[in-house]
């Protein structure tokens, strides 16, 4: 999925391991994705599919050891950041990409103002004095629907929701070009959530931010990606627009998630769980790493291995038992 | 049919340096026998703290708690041990709730030994049958909380749980730590096991795709306060409290070509630390004026259907019942 080389940020085949104690854990083991500027792409899965290790790859704050980046290309700009040097790697995070992390109780400092916390990003990355830094941050409190007055507070007086909008003015306080969320919402109550999420859309619309949404929720993707991939053990099964996913899923797994969550869209007498585990990622499943969870599978899906394939322009799909659709 | 839990006016205080916490402030409700009542309502709305009170693992301020007809309210130690064979509960988190050092079999048959009623040859009879029951493999039976993944763990709570055949259980955000695919398992357990043994469920959530799944009547909780009841399949059709209206449309919808209208709510959240005697959503509530300084009355506004809230058939253009 390598299309044209125009693309903002094209993850090529990457691989990341972890080492411990002799065995090796394959978290994500060749995913190819790219983003256009502008754009919202979702990576959907359960714990332990490897969404986070693919954001943390493009940052490069992956904990290494035991974390390994073996193989592949992050390309954002025309630039490979695999390959720059430490120092210029700096200059990136927080200003051309940041990042917002799950859990708002512990992201932030608790014995730094949080106002302070905004303006020492500001600081860091660009040439301005402490007053500057000051102002500008406030303005970003502003902006998340946070009054400036409250700059000298600290996190502890903050409601959870809204430690996680000044996360979020903290991710965008230096205007990045592209914003990993990871889980922004999943700590948040839902009448939160649907605050937050709103204020996520405006801010990418008028900052035009390209941005990554990592959730296990398909609702959250669908309020907000324009394209997305679904990912099981460390790979992409299916990959497309919002649409072609959400209309016409064709992987078992990923019919099987739409199967498997209750909904207020439409009533479910029972609900049709996945059977079986996630798989265990020093241990994976040979051929699909599906197959012992798949309705589908047979005999092939157990040893060949699989490619992902066009089934429709732009849509992808890792499975044999699936047949290109007619357009 | 007949309720087999009811409470009425039902409060739990916390004293806090700060001032009284109104966990639970007045709320009367009924679980008939067999159904399963959702209790639902964002973090900090006292769902939990009323299904702990309810069962005894808090102590309650006020009001009355009946069991089977019978008030439970001032039960004794003794009476308490009898009743807790009957009332179970399943928590959240299946990462802390069980003890670390218990084998499996050890925790499914702990209660068992407690109430003296089983020989040693009888409990791992029984711990046999339950881990059946929940589907969990024989072969774990020495295994360690630490050995078995999340889904794993939350069955053997269930297990637990099931041990002296219990009554009535409360499922404390059962599914919240689970991944989808395993939340469906451990969703479609419960209601196989209750349609077995006719078990009675108050579920516990803030995620209102699963009660609505699950239940077949909800109490929508805001701050300690019940502000909407009714049945299930009716409060999703007819929401009629404001507060119910925006968290129904707060949910994430994966239906992408039907945008759902959404009511995005401002306004600082009430402390429930010696609230004032209106209501409590107030602050937050688009349609708010003086009259909702007045303290709120729950009221059947629809048949079986009741609201707290004053101006609730004005804002639904509703005529009087």
């Amino acid at each position: 999925m390598t299309k044209e080389g125009s693309s903002f940020l094209a993850v090529n085949d990457l691989v990341v391991e972890y080492t411990s104690e002799g065995s090796v854990i394959h978290a994500v083991n060749g995913v190819s994705f790219s983003l256009d500027r502008g754009k919202t792409f979702g990576l959907v899965g359960e714990t332990g599919a490897g969404k986070t290790s693919i954001a943390k790859s493009i940052l490069r704050i992956l904990p290494d050891p035991p974390a390994k980046i073996r193989r592949g290309e992050i390309i954002l700009d025309g630039e490979d950041l695999l390959k720059l040097e430490e120092k210029a790697m700096r200059k990136i995070r927080g200003r051309k990409v940041s990042m917002i992390f799950q859990d708002p109780m512990t992201a932030l400092n608790p014995i730094m103002k949080v106002g302070k916390q905004i303006a020492e990003v500001i600081k860091l990355h660009n040439k301005v004095t402490n007053k500057q830094a000051d102002a500008e941050a406030a303005r970003m409190l502003e902006l998340v629907g946070i009054p400036a007055d409250r700059f000298n507070e600290f996190p502890h007086q903050f409601s959870g929701g809204m430690k996680q909008r000044v996360i979020i003015a903290m991710a965008l306080a230096c205007k990045p070009e592209l914003l990993l969320a990871d889980e922004p919402t999943t700590a948040l109550d839902v009448t939160i959530q649907a605050q937050v999420l709103e204020m996520i859309n405006k801010l990418k619309r008028d900052l035009d931010t390209s941005m990554i949404m990592i959730s296990h929720n398909l609702g959250v993707v669908a309020e907000i990606c324009d394209d997305l991939a679904v990912i099981y053990a460390g790979e992409v099964l299916e990959l497309g627009s919002k649409e072609a996913i959400f209309d016409r899923a064709a992987h078992p797994y990923t019919r099987g998630l739409f199967a498997a969550v209750p909904t207020l869209d439409e009533e479910k007498d029972r609900l049709m769980p996945i059977s079986g585990l996630p798989p265990d990622p020093s241990n994976l499943p040979s051929g699909c790493h599906f197959h012992p969870r798949c309705p589908l599978a047979d005999e092939a899906c157990k040893h060949e291995k699989i490619a992902l394939r066009e089934i429709e322009r732009g849509h992808y799909c890792r499975c044999v038992k699936v047949s290109a659709m007619e357009s | 049919m007949s309720a087999l839990v009811e409470v009425k006016n039902l409060k739990k205080y916390f004293e806090t340096p700060r001032g009284m916490l109104h966990a639970v402030d007045d709320v009367s409700f009924a679980i008939e026998s067999g159904k399963t009542m959702g209790i639902v309502g964002e973090s900090g709305c006292g769902k939990s703290t009323l299904g702990r009170v309810i069962i005894h693992l808090l102590d309650s301020t006020d009001g009355q708690i009946f069991f089977e007809g019978k008030d439970i309210t001032r039960a004794n130690t003794r009476q308490l041990r009898k009743l807790r064979e009957n009332m179970k509960i399943i928590f959240q988190d299946p990462y802390s709730s069980l003890n670390p050092r218990l084998t499996v079999e050890q925790t499914i048959i702990e209660p068992l030994i407690i109430s003296k009623k089983y020989s040693s040859r009888a409990c791992s009879a029984e711990a046999e049958r339950l881990m059946a029951l929940v589907g969990i493999d024989q072969r774990l039976r020495m295994a360690y909380p630490h050995e078995l993944d999340g889904g794993r763990r939350q069955r053997v709570g269930i297990a637990r749980a099931l041990a002296l055949n219990p009554r009535f259980i409360v499922c404390d955000e059962p599914v919240s730590a689970l991944d989808v695919s395993i939340q469906a398992q451990v969703l479609n357990l419960l209601q196989d096991l209750q349609e077995q043994y006719q078990l009675t469920y108050m579920f516990v959530t803030h995620d209102l795709s699963v009660v609505r799944h699950i239940s077949d009547d909800i109490c929508v909780m805001y701050l300690g306060v019940l502000v909407e009841t009714c049945e299930s399949k009716e409060l999703f059709r007819h929401p009629l409290h404001p507060y119910t209206q925006a968290l129904i449309s707060a949910v994430p919808t994966i239906d992408i070509h039907h945008k759902k209208q959404r009511v995005i709510l401002e306004g600082e959240i009430t402390s429930p630390i010696n609230p004032k005697p209106g209501c409590r959503f107030k602050k937050r509530c688009i349609y708010h004026t003086e009259q909702c300084d007045a303290p709120q009355q729950l009221e059947e506004i629809l048949p079986n259907h009741f609201v707290a809230c004053c101006r609730v058939k004005e804002i639904n253009q509703l005529q009087a019942l």
